[in-house]
Order: C-alpha cells, then structure tokens, then sequence
C-alpha cells in the first residue's frame, strides 16, 4: 500500500514540500530550536460553507474529530496527546478549520497517527453528538451569551455588512440550528470537506524532513483518494452605501459601536491589502496612533478603540471577501456619530497627506518584532504556515510577512485609508440593555 | 491506493463527493491499528545564563535564547500593601501609578516613551497585583539598551502628570466597570473574599469609587517610597551575551537608588466551610469556584500534589473535564489548579456551568473530589499526568518569552532557574504511592470552601437541597 511521492523542493526558507497521491498537500519544515515538534491539519471548510439551516455546523463538527475514530475510542486522542507530554486544539475559521498538536519530539509519530486516523476514519456517533452539541452551547454561553461585548463585532457586524448567507450568518450557530444538527448532516459534511485531497498537513520542528516524509506516508498514505469539492465564490457587491444596525447587549456597562469595510482580495492585490494591516496599525497600535490619540487622547471621545484587518483579528485568515474593522468603547453621553465623524477626519486625513515615513517605520518595526515573536512560538509558526500554505496557496509568506509590511510605502497607505469610504460601510451600534 | 496516479483514477478535483452512513466512514477493511510507542526524546543543554544581584539589592537573570533576533524583559517588584489598614488606599493608588507609570518622565511625554520603545520594536507594559508590580516587555535585539533605557526612566522619573493622572484615572474607572461585569470577575472578588476576608490580598481590583478619590500626589508618594530594587527581579531573556546583558542593565539603572521593596504578608491560614450563594440575577451560566490548603514548590510533597492535581482537572485528559464536559456536557471547561505565592499555595478547582445544572454540576464537582481523595489516580492515570507535566515544561520553556517568564516567576519567589531544570528529575521520581498520599491529604473534600455564582432563582432551590451552600 505504498504510493510514491513527488520529488521533493527544498526551498531557500527550509520548507520541504510533498503531495501525497490522494492528494494530501504535505509541508515539512525543519526547526532544531528545541525538541518539540508540531503537527497540523487545515483542511479547507470553514464556517461560510455549512449548509443554511445548519449555522455552527463547521465548528461543531471540528469537536466531532475530538471524539474518537476507528482506532482510537472517545477520550483515546486526548489522553494520547496529553499522555505524551503535548497539547492539541483545533479551532474553526471563515475558510478553514484547522486540528493540531504540540510534543516533545519522541511523540512524532504518534501525532502523525492520531492526526491520520480521525481524517481517514472518525467515528461519528448520535451519543457524541448530543454531548457536543451540549458543549458548544455552553462555550456559546460562556464567549457570547453570558458576557459583555460576546461576539462583538464578528458576529454581529457580518450580517450588517453583508448580504449572502455564507459572509453573514453566525458561525457560532443558533442553538435551534445546533439542536437539529444530526448524524447524517455529519456524514455528508466530512465526505464532502475532509478529503485528502481539501487538507494541508504541516510539521514542523525538531525533525529530519526524509524521516518525517516517511511516516507521513506511513500514516497518511493509504486513506483513499476522495473527490474535493468545487471550492464557491462567496463574491458579493460591495455596499451601495452606508448601512446601519443597532443591537442590545444585556450585559454590556457602557455603549459600543463598529465600523465594518471591504477589505481588497488578497489574492488579486496583495500589497493593497497588505497597506490596510498597516494601516490598522497605524490607527490604533500604541500611545502614538492615530485613534489612539484624537478619540481616547484628543477629543476623549471613547474608552478604547481598536483597528483590525480581517475579521478574526490577523490578516490573511480569509479570502475574499473578508473585513476590516474599527470598534469602540465609549461613554453614554457621548453620540456615536461624533465618533465616527472623528474616525472619517483622520482617515481623509491619512488619505491626503499619508504617514510620516517614521510613524511608519515604527509601525513596521512593531510588526516585524511581533512577528518574530510568533513564530519564537512553534505552535504560532505551524499555524501560520499551514494557514498561509492552505488559503494563499504559499507557506513562504507567512515567513516573508515582516519584509512585506517593511515594503508598504505611505502612497500605498494612504490609498487604503482612501478607499475606507463612508459610502461603502456598516455601522453596528451596541446598547447597553442593563442587566450587567 | 496503487502507485501514481493514472489517467483512469477520478479527476480529484471534480464529481460528486461519496456519500457514506456515519457507520461506514468509521471503519475501514484494515480495522483499528496500533498506537506507535514514543520515539527517544533528544535533551537540550541549559542555556548560558548569569544570575547575580547587584549593589542596590536587584536580582539580575540574563539568559542566551537567541533563536530569534529579540530580547524579552520582565521585572517583578514586590509591591504589597503593609498599612494593615481596612480602609487602605494602597491597591487603588497602585493600579492607578501602573496605568500612568509609562505616562511620562522629566525628558520623554507619554508619546516620546511609546515612539521610542516602537522605533526598536518594542513594547513595555505595567501591571499591578497584591503581591507585586510587574512590568513585562521586549524589543529587536538591537534595541535593548533603548528598553532598558526607557525602562529606568519611568522607574526613576515618571512624573505622572496631572493632567494624563485625571485622564488615565477615568479611563481605568471604565475599565474597572467594564470588567465588573464579567462574571469571571465577579466570581474572583467573591472567592477571595470567602477565603481570605478583608486581608491586602483579596484587592486584586480597586473599586471604581477608590479609584476616583487617588491623587497624583498620592501616586508620586508611592511610587517614591515603595517602588524599590532590593528584593525585585529583573529578567533578560534573548539574543544576548548574558554578561554583557547584566552590565548594560546596572548602568541603566544607576539611578535606581537602593531601598527594599515590600514583600506580602503570609495568607491567613484557609478556613473550611460552606460555599457562599453570589446571587447574579439573570445569567445564563454559573462559576462554580472551591478552594483548599495546598503547599509551593520548595514542600517535598509538591511534585505529588501537582500529579494528583492533573489528575483531578489540571489538564484536558481528567476525571473532572471528563466527567462534567464529555459525559455530562454540563460545561466547555472544568479545571484545578495550583495558585502560588511567596509563602506556599492553595488549590482552586473551578468551572462555569448552564445555570439549570447548578446543583448538579456541584455535586458531581463535590464527588470527583472525594473519589480523588479515597480512589486515587491509577499507575496509568499518574504516568499520563507524569509525562504531560515534563513535557508541557519543555514546550513553555521553548520560547523566549515563555522561558523569560518562568525564571521571573521561580525567582520572585526565591529561587532559581536550577530549580525547573532539576523539576522533571524530581517529577519521574514520584511514586503511585505518593500520589495517593497527596491526594488523601490535599483533596479532602472536608478541607474546602469557595463560592458559586448564580441566579438564586434558578438555581437556589437545587443548591439548598444538595446541601453545603450558604444562602443568603
């Protein structure tokens, strides 16, 4: 049952690629630093692909590869992982969900095997299902539900912004939705997405990269070969003008409010969309920022405030379309629309004169050091790579990250803050309901 | 699956996707396989390191990390309320002094400080506890001596101006506000209080209106009398020659004049009793928080209690996460943990929980405690544990950051980076036995107290008839 694999491309940057014959894209990616390894697999559905009337299914399901599979019984994963002195998440994104753990190296093998028997054979069950639906409602309650600002904004700003069910629909789900949710919803949901051929397996550490290829061969290669879905486009037009909404939160002491922009395809136009995280940066990172200083300092407009590209809070997480964000806190005397009127000035302001050439070094400094830090961090680095490797087809950039925000230039920013126009907007509100 | 891929195998990206039963995705003709055993595990050697105290009675770490271009700075400053007052203003004039610490100094304004950290890459940020102030930062290797620079101006020359005093003053009363609301707060103020009553160390957060009445008279009188080296920790962890490192920081903080700081008062021994009823009308969820007598790292017990520990909730594969969370899908998180200070530690066991299994989840909570105690961890249960405990060390260790904070934390606490190198040793020495001793002794459920968060009108009437909870 061996299959043979394409001959190996070492790159400049250490990164060994491989493509099993049922598809599986595989990144190897020696790192000595310590003797800890880490393995992950991104496979590509998030929570815009669950099926309507299924809001949360994705995320769900990312708990349903927890609960065992044919060689591994309920509970088995976890302690296997934990047993061998390592930790494992997964976590559910807009366009992919991604299962991974980190080990002391001795445990290579034994990650290849967990990660390999749950893609090949999950077991899916009525029983873990109900129990899981359980627990997601209460990890619902415990980050939205039960606490101030719970899902603000990427919950809440999407259907503002957005028209299609994919881009604004809740992908925490509605309880009703997660209620109904049942076993062949699972079946058809993993033989659609977790294909071999619809995943990513990266790893990456203390590790001999021809070893490593193969025992990845070893555990991964004999899962058959299964046809990939037709990835959708979630396009839709661009806002024809400004769109509000207000929400009441229960829990919330003080009011908030949201702006929500198209952010461009990072596919299409990397280094315009690249502009909008610095940018981001620019606005709200540090004492000296832009909204730091005229809402919190300046005209004391707000508590805190906070610009982010992407919705999930880091760049490239998505494709097309994905969100930039502007989000406050601010006193109950104080009328939303100063704050956005204060937020439109300093953008038209970034828009006409463009960043000092030192502010935005500074800004980029903090972005090459914050990212050195992440990737300091075994787990943070796989994530990335992984991440990078499955949505912008190129493990190499989440590597390159630092030297191209370094290369943004002021025009390119200053283009960005143009093109966040109030036209072209959501505008969410958040009430405070009084029962904090 | 044969060799390569042929022209007669399905075009992979196309078709329609197969479509199976739940039943037959889960097996395959192979049928389960075996576990692969653990491979040999490689050992590092310690980092270069120099561990020193300088004239001024600060503790200097610096350690060799260089695997990546950045240096990590954390300085841990016993900072303790000794008034012995109830109506002491020392953890409001604290957390007011570590908001505007970094607020300016006789040569750098609040935007200086920032530009200058940010032209390195830096970033350097003030927290406040009962026990201590922290600061915690970085910055491109190239760049330590301006975070170091920096860094002792603000402990020497802040001047907390008056007007970004008035400023950041209503800003944290905001803040304080904001997290009032989480009931994660709620519950902490309120085990705190059922353990250790109105002692320095149950101020974890000022209340707003204290907050309000702290004057920058007050915070400059403070920050001159209590923020001191002797007794603090500095730790330097990164791309560095550790020599070098412990020069550059004694000349930077020349100017840091000698005085010892103040360390926190022993804890008041914990008293066992009921839980306490925090009435939150209106949630949606209940914490649920218990709390007992444990012992610190330096009691030959302790390597034992954190097995036994593990077993109970300290990580994902335990009676409690496997109880409450996978059979009983009654929450998204049940824990126990160890909490230290200076003078020894105490366990919390703690969980939030649908406000309609309140009792339930109590008493299920209340039963893996007792079972711990009198049906202690199995020989598998405590090598799981075992190899979990040394290996999750390894990996915290593995960062620059994570590594630069653990010496922080075993140094404010008196000892030294030997002590987590030798710590697997002492761990793989533990026995079943001993295991089962520490849970005996630690995991008495008659040793605990705590509180349970929740609308009364939910969940009182459960709680009253399971017994053991004080309802006000």
């Amino acid at each position: 049952m061996t299959s043979s694999v394409t001959a190996p491309r070492e790159t400049d940057r250490g990164l060994h690629r491989r493509v099993l014959d049922n598809g599986l894209r595989v990144l190897l990616v020696p790192d000595p630093a310590a003797p800890v390894v880490g393995v992950a697999v991104h496979v590509d559905v998030g929570f815009r692909s669950e099926p309507e009337g299924r809001t949360g299914f994705a995320h769900l399901f990312e708990h349903l590869m927890f609960q065992g599979s044919e060689s591994l019984e309920k509970l088995a994963h976890f302690r296997h992982v934990q047993a061998s002195g390592g930790m494992f998440n997964g976590s559910t994104h807009q366009d992919y969900t991604n299962y991974f753990e980190v080990l002391p190296s001795a445990a290579l093998e034994r990650a290849l095997f967990l990660e390999a028997d749950r893609l090949r054979a999950p077991k899916l069950t009525t029983e873990n299902l109900r129990n899981q639906v359980d627990v997601v409602k209460e990890e619902i309650r415990l980050n939205v539900l039960n606490r101030p600002y719970g899902g603000f904004p990427w919950i809440l700003l999407p259907p503002v912004l957005y028209d299609t069910y994919p881009n604004a629909h809740n992908g925490y789900g509605d309880f009703t939705d997660l209620e109904q949710a049942d076993l062949d919803d699972a079946a058809a949901f993993f033989d659609a997405y977790y294909a071999p051929g619809n995943a990513v397996l990266t790893v990456v550490g203390d590790l001999d990269p021809d070893e490593a290829a193969a025992l990845v061969e070893k555990h991964f290669g004999d899962i058959p070969a299964r046809p990939v879905p037709q990835r959708p486009s979630f396009a839709e037009p661009e806002p024809a003008g400004e769109r509000r909404d207000t929400v009441t939160d229960a829990h919330a002491p003080l009011p908030a409010l949201a702006l929500g922009h198209r952010l461009p395809d990072p596919d299409a136009d990397l280094p315009g969309y690249l502009a909008h995280a610095v940018l981001a940066s620019l606005l709200t990172d540090g004492e000296a920022a832009r909204l730091t200083q005229r809402l919190v300092y300046g005209d004391e407009l707000v508590t805190d405030v906070s610009a982010s590209c992407g919705l999930m809070g880091a760049p490239l997480d998505a494709r097309d379309p994905d969100t930039f964000t502007i989000t406050a806190i601010h006193p109950g005397d104080v009328a939303p629309d100063r704050i956005v009127a204060a937020v439109d000035d300093e953008l038209a302001r970034l828009a006409a004169d463009g960043p000092d050439p030192e502010e935005l070094r500074r800004v980029t400094a903090r972005w090459a050091s914050s990212l050195h830090r992440e990737h300091d961090r075994l787990m943070s680095r796989m994530l990335a790579l992984g991440a990078a490797e499955l949505v912008q087809g190129r493990a190499e950039l989440a590597d390159e990250l630092p030297g191209l925000l370094a290369a943004v230039e002021p025009a390119a920013v200053a283009a960005a803050a143009g093109r966040l126009r109030p036209d072209a907007r959501a505008v969410l509100t958040i009430t405070p309901g009084g029962a904090a | 699956m044969s060799g390569t891929r042929s022209a007669a195998e399905p075009d992979l990206r196309q078709g329609a996707p197969t479509r199976r039963r739940a039943e037959e995705i889960g097996s395959t003709p192979t049928g389960p396989r075996p576990l692969p055993p653990l491979g040999p595990q490689r050992t590092v050697p310690a980092p270069d390191e120099v561990d020193t105290v300088l004239d001024t009675g600060l503790r200097v770490v610096a350690v060799r990390r260089a695997e990546v271009p950045m240096v990590e700075v954390r300085l841990r400053v016993p900072f303790a309320d000794t008034s012995g007052r109830e109506d002491s203003t020392h953890a409001a004039v604290a957390e007011v002094l570590s908001t505007t610490i970094l607020s300016g100094t006789g040569t750098r304004t609040r935007v200086a400080v920032d530009d200058e950290l940010a032209g390195v890459g830096g970033e350097l940020g003030f927290s406040v506890d009962p026990e201590r102030l922290t600061a915690s930062g970085h910055a491109l290797a190239e760049g330590t001596d301006t975070l170091l620079d920096v860094l002792a101006d603000v402990l020497v020359n802040a001047t907390h101006p008056d007007d970004e005093l008035a400023r950041e003053r209503a800003r944290l009363v905001e803040r304080i506000e904001l997290a009032s609301a989480q009931p994660s707060v709620i519950a902490r103020r309120a085990l705190q209080e059922r353990r250790y009553g109105s002692h320095p160390v149950t101020r974890e957060m000022p209340r707003p209106e204290e907050v309000t009445g702290v004057t920058a008279d007050a915070v400059r009188a403070l920050q001159a009398s209590a923020l001191r080296p002797g007794g603090a920790v500095l730790v330097l962890v990164g791309d560095l020659d550790p020599s070098d490192a412990v020069s550059r920081v004694e000349r930077a903080l020349s100017g840091w004049a000698a005085g010892e700081a103040a360390e926190l008062p022993a804890l008041p021994a914990l008293t066992a009793r009921d839980l306490l009823l925090v009435d939150r009308p209106g949630a949606v969820q209940s914490q649920l928080r218990l709390s007992a007598p444990a012992v610190g790292r330096t009691d030959p017990r302790y390597a034992a209690l954190q097995l036994a520990n593990l077993s109970l909730g300290g990580y994902f594969s335990s009676r409690l996460v496997e109880n409450l969370r996978e059979d009983k899908g009654y929450t998204y998180h049940a824990s126990s943990s160890l909490e230290l200070d200076p003078h020894g530690a105490v366990l919390v066991v703690e969980t939030d929980v649908a406000s309609e299994v309140t009792a339930p989840a109590l008493l299920e909570t209340r039963y893996e405690i007792g079972r711990l105690a009198v049906v202690p961890p199995s020989a598998e249960e405590v090598e799981s544990a075992r190899r979990y405990l040394v290996g999750s060390l390894l990996i915290s260790m593995s960062t620059q950051a994570g590594y630069a904070s653990t010496v922080a934390a075993l140094a404010a606490h008196g000892l030294s980076s030997a002590w987590v190198r030798e710590h697997p040793a002492r761990i793989e020495a533990v026995t079943v036995d001993e295991v089962a001793a520490a849970a005996a002794e630690f995991f008495a459920p008659t040793a605990f107290t705590g509180v349970v968060v929740a609308d009364a009108a939910r969940a009182g009437e459960g709680l009253r008839a399971l017994g053991g909870v004080e309802i006000p």
